[in-house]
């Protein structure tokens, strides 16, 4: 009886198999039928097919799924505008979970699909991994957010919207030290995380050349960020009067909160992981008044561009866009500029219009949400001034 | 009548090599005539290295009897391990399937090694309390990885747990391991041929161990320990044996997933205790100590979110509910008798409608 | 004098652990099987409370019931659905995996509803910080509350559970099951009831832990409920007073060694003495002695 059991789900487990190899065997079918599909639109030239990659599930689906929407709206704009050399744009956005594996399978999926230019993926990590694979595709990739050298060192085809970490944590030691911000320094960094760590190390070796000193550097980790209070007390215990936060800002709300119920309040200065701060629903603005940050981006800024971008967004997704949604929304723009540039088509293969964007890209100045007449090395690292803002009185303004 | 018995172990084992080398002369045939898409291209590795941690974890879990929730921490260290002496020996030795062979070597060996380690004190602790400390195990390990910065110089190596300017290179020397950035630039060496080999010879070792005599003793330690130890079986000795081939093994296909991507890094979701119980749903869903199951088992759910995409933002709910009825259609009492029944009425048609 | 403070921060880390790890053992301790979507109904509790109070306006005291029926319900609904099926199964292990599953589940369902941005919850806790020593020692108002809720917990459940039929009942089923239904005990509904209460505390869980760190994303509850399970079996997993201890020690651990070893080893610390621990007494600080049968 029990062998009885034994086989049967042995059978069924094979049935299920079988059913998911059928099922496995005709989407690949169906993938193939859409790529040839898209061979023919290809060839008859029809649409540009932009791809892009993100987490969309998981803790870092919130940066993911702004990436969507901001580049989604962008090419929604470009579509009713006429399009990028007159051609229509088609949009796919695929989730990785903030996994290097899941962003690969993302890649190749978009690949499957048709992509011929790729706006992604969201966080570094990732990016370092699609980096290499569309490297040898020689696709054209623009991370609107992967802010590691990495993603960008080893290859010619990958272009970034956002400063690299080490350019940030240089540009805030150096900000906090021409302006005589503050003497003492205290650091609080997720020793986990690419960025975060990142900028960390720059800002540490960079502070050595600055009239500050740092006094108290402490990290935390992905699996321990509720609690800060014991970061905050040697940061108090030390006399630090400026509180530098490379990280995001689900985690700083929290710093701001425990540091505001100990009675500590240094001066808070951040990087561009904190703005959409004053976008967490429900947040008490008041804990984060006079806060500082380098950021390209600001959600309330008075120019006209921001401000059509912000109530679109508003409008059509029902949240405060934060940078990343920005990023991404320049990347589409800036992909529209390069391409008109170049006058490529959807016609040409995926390495053509590579090849085609990469000398457009060195000669392009955009001006973006996210910065002002902004230019691409040759490594792919944007050139633009980032910007100081304060928070006061519950809003973005701009210092200097 | 043990012939009989023989053979039908034999046949078992055939059937499961078989499906191995049918899946990969299939998968050829499809890339070899271009009718593979880029995602099942991409895909082929990471199956290859969920089928080796499915294999593997049920040896602790389905022969030895003992829960593990730290597998994917043992397969951390094969992964750093191998990538690491892959990006030092780069430029040493040249031919890549000479030194990706030493990596996979050096990963299970280092492993196996922290496998026996941990397993020497554990292992003494039964059920639940193994299953926290091994998942406590995992946890250590990555968060050390994370902490931890290897540089190399014209001077030799630099440690340190602290940061990387604390490593004090010279102006040519490189971080290797670069805390939480991880090791990037791994060389690509992994192949679906060397995963499909690795399959094989990881089938090799664990069917050949489950059908031997120290097989059968451990065996009876998860069936009746305390008769197995009555009969004079080393209760220590098959635990640690085990539980350190398991971690070995957990160790290759942690060498093949980071000869796979060009970013390696320590993070919760793929080193971290999520990825662990991951490997215990293959091992579990594909019935505990049944290995073919459990390796059809990691390729279905490994299969099943990218064949989700389709579903854009409900692809992870709808996952997430297949997997709840997966499981209760292979394991609860009531959905067994329901398929009995079912397919009992189904054979006695069958000859029916020979007649 | 930092040292107090440390001691204290500690403390009510250590309150927030301890309150989950109380819903934890509760299951544990009569279902005998590991609860890991628990978690994640902590997190649905912390959500209700938010759509009541911080969206809809409604008094915390009203929100607060809100949540504890809710997740009550669900907690049965769970139970019923994806726990009961396999209690019969063949391996203990089966639904072990069913609550894994339970887990993405609801995760995934929060984030379709509420999205992914973070959510900055509002205290439902009116007390003012206690300060001490000129205000170089400030206990907040949340970590009172915690504290002595854990205590009400904890002496309800033990009064429940050696007073009452129901709770009789509990405890029988925990010893045996079979023997338990002999005796005329509904099996089924014993371990509703038990999953019921489960889920209830996990509401009181999920408005403590947002009141004491305010922050509320789709995965708020699965981080604090690996530690409550860590907590637990410190404490002895089963053990009711266990969990308090646990949490409380977990917390101090944790907190101490963030000040005094290293702020980014902090969880390979407090692991490792959970694993010095448990090999110095294999079943926790107030585990029973497992025995061996032959």
């Amino acid at each position: 009886m029990k062998s009885l059991k034994k086989a049967m789900s042995l059978t069924l487990v094979a049935a299920m198999t079988m059913t998911m190899l059928a099922g496995c065997g005709s989407s690949n079918k169906e993938t193939a039928a859409e790529t040839s599909d898209a061979a023919t639109t290809e060839a008859a030239g029809e649409t540009f097919k932009i791809g892009s990659i993100g987490p969309a599930t998981g803790g870092a689906a919130v940066y993911g799924l702004a990436v969507q929407n901001g580049a989604d709206l962008a090419i929604k704009e470009i579509n009713e505008a006429g399009g990028i050399n007159g051609y229509q744009v088609e949009y796919n956005f695929q989730d990785d979970e903030c996994d290097n594996e899941k962003s690969v399978n993302a890649y190749n999926t978009l690949k499957d699909w048709g992509m011929q230019m790729l706006v992604g993926t969201t966080t570094s990590g990732c990016c370092i991994a699609v980096a290499a694979e569309s490297s040898n595709d020689n696709m054209f990739q623009i991370t609107p957010s992967g802010s590691s050298v990495d993603c960008i060192s080893s290859n010619d085809n990958v272009y970034q919207v956002c400063f690299t970490d080490p350019n940030q944590g240089i540009a805030a030691a150096q900000y906090i030290g021409s302006n005589n911000v503050a003497e003492k320094v205290a650091v609080i960094y997720d020793s986990s995380d690419v960025y975060s760590s990142g900028i960390y190390e720059k800002f540490a070796a960079e502070a050595a050349n600055q009239p500050f000193e740092i006094v108290s550097a402490e990290a935390f980790t992905a699996d321990n960020k509720t609690d800060f209070s014991v970061q905050l007390q040697k940061a108090k215990d030390a006399g630090a009067d400026l509180m530098f936060l490379p990280i995001y800002y689900t985690e700083a709300s929290l710093i701001l909160k425990q540091a505001d119920a100990m009675g500590y309040t240094p001066k808070f200065f951040g990087c561009d992981g904190l703005d959409g701060i004053l976008g967490v629903e429900n947040f008490d603005a008041a804990l984060a008044e006079g806060v500082m940050l380098l950021t390209p981006f600001a959600a309330d800024a008075d120019d006209e561009a921001t401000q059509s971008f912000v109530s679109t967004y508003e409008a059509a997704y029902g949240e405060t866009p934060n940078q990343f949604a920005a990023d991404a929304y320049d990347a589409v723009y800036i992909i529209k500029a390069a391409a008109e540039k170049s006058g490529v088509t959807p016609a040409d293969s995926i390495s053509d219009i590579c090849e085609k964007m990469k000398g457009a890209m060195a000669e392009i100045s955009v001006d973006g949400l996210t910065g002002e007449a902004m230019s691409w090395d040759e490594d792919g690292a944007v050139n633009k001034a980032p910007k100081a803002m304060e928070i006061v009185n519950g809003n973005y303004s701009l210092i200097q | 009548m043990k012939k009989l018995k023989l053979t039908k172990n034999l046949k078992d084992n055939i059937i499961t090599y078989g499906i191995v080398i049918a899946a990969y002369i299939i998968i050829q045939l499809m890339s070899a005539t271009g009718n593979i898409s880029s995602l099942m291209q991409g895909l082929l590795v990471p199956l290859c290295v969920y089928v080796i941690l499915a294999i593997s974890l049920n040896l602790t879990v389905g022969i030895l009897g003992e829960l593990s929730l730290g597998h994917a921490g043992f397969m951390c260290v094969g992964a750093f391990t191998g990538a690491f002496f892959s990006k030092c020996m780069q430029d040493i030795i040249t031919i890549d399937i000479l030194r990706f062979i030493l990596a996979i070597l050096i990963g299970a060996v280092c492993a196996g090694a922290i496998g026996f380690l941990i397993g020497m004190p554990v292992l003494r602790l039964k059920g639940d309390y193994l299953a926290i400390v091994t998942l406590a195990f995992g946890e250590i390990i990555k968060n050390i990885i994370n902490v931890l910065y290897i540089g190399r110089d014209s001077r030799g190596f630099h440690f340190s747990m602290k940061d990387s300017i604390s490593l004090g290179l010279e102006s040519d020397g490189t971080v290797i391991i670069n805390g939480a950035q991880g090791i990037t630039g791994t060389p690509k060496d992994s192949t679906f041929t060397i995963g499909i080999v690795l399959i094989i010879i990881t089938l090799i070792i664990v069917l050949n161990l489950i059908h031997s005599r120290d097989g059968r003793a451990i065996m009876s330690i998860r069936d009746n320990l305390i008769a197995a130890e009555s009969v004079g079986i080393n209760i220590t000795k098959y635990k640690l044996m085990a539980f350190s081939i398991s971690a070995a093994l957990a160790g290759v296909a942690g060498v093949l997933y980071s000869h796979n991507l060009s970013s390696l890094m320590a993070t919760p979701k793929n080193f971290g205790y999520n990825m662990s119980i991951m490997i215990l749903v293959f091992v579990v869903l594909g019935g505990i100590g049944n290995i073919r199951g459990s390796m059809i088992a990691s390729v279905v759910l490994t299969l099943l979110p990218e064949l989700l995409r389709g579903l854009s933002n409900y692809r992870m709910l709808i996952y997430s509910i297949i997997l709840i009825v997966m499981m209760l259609f292979n394991w609860a009492p009531k959905f067994i008798e329901l398929r009995e029944k079912y397919s009992i009425k189904r054979l006695i048609k069958k000859p029916k409608e020979v007649q | 004098m930092s040292f107090i403070s440390y001691l204290i921060n500690g403390i009510s880390l250590g309150s927030v652990y301890a309150i989950i790890a109380l819903g934890y053992t509760m299951v544990y301790g009569i279902a005998k099987m590991l609860n890991f979507a628990h978690g994640d109904v902590i997190m649905v509790g912390g959500f209700t409370i938010f759509f009541a109070v911080s969206m809809q306006g409604w008094p915390p005291v009203i929100g607060v019931l809100l949540a504890v029926v809710l997740c009550t319900i669900l907690g049965i609904t769970i139970e019923y659905i994806a726990y009961r099926p396999l209690r019969q199964a063949a391996s203990s292990l089966a639904v072990l995996i069913t609550a894994i599953g339970v887990s993405y589940f609801l995760q995934n369902i929060a984030l379709l509803i509420f999205g992914a941005n973070t959510k900055a919850f509002t205290s439902v806790v009116n007390i003012p910080a206690l300060k001490l020593a000129d205000g170089q020692i400030i206990i907040s108002g949340e970590t009172i509350v915690t504290i002595i809720s854990c205590i009400i917990i904890m002496i309800g459940l033990t009064l429940f559970i050696n007073k009452t039929k129901a709770g009789q009942a509990m405890l029988a089923v925990s010893e045996d099951k079979g023997a338990a239904q002999l005796m005329g005990i509904n099996v089924n509904a014993t371990i509703s009831l038990t999953f019921a209460i489960g889920s209830a505390l996990a509401a009181i869980a999920g408005m403590l832990l947002c009141s004491a760190y305010p922050s509320l994303t789709p995965y708020t509850g699965s981080m604090p409920g690996i530690k409550a399970f860590v907590a637990a079996v410190f404490g002895g997993i089963g053990s009711i007073p266990g969990a308090l201890i646990g949490g409380i020690v977990l917390g101090i651990i944790e907190i101490l060694s963030k000040a005094y070893i290293s702020s980014q080893m902090a969880d390979a610390i407090v692991f490792m003495v959970l694993i010095i621990v448990l090999l110095v007494k294999p079943t926790g600080i107030l585990g029973r002695k497992i025995q061996e049968k032959v």
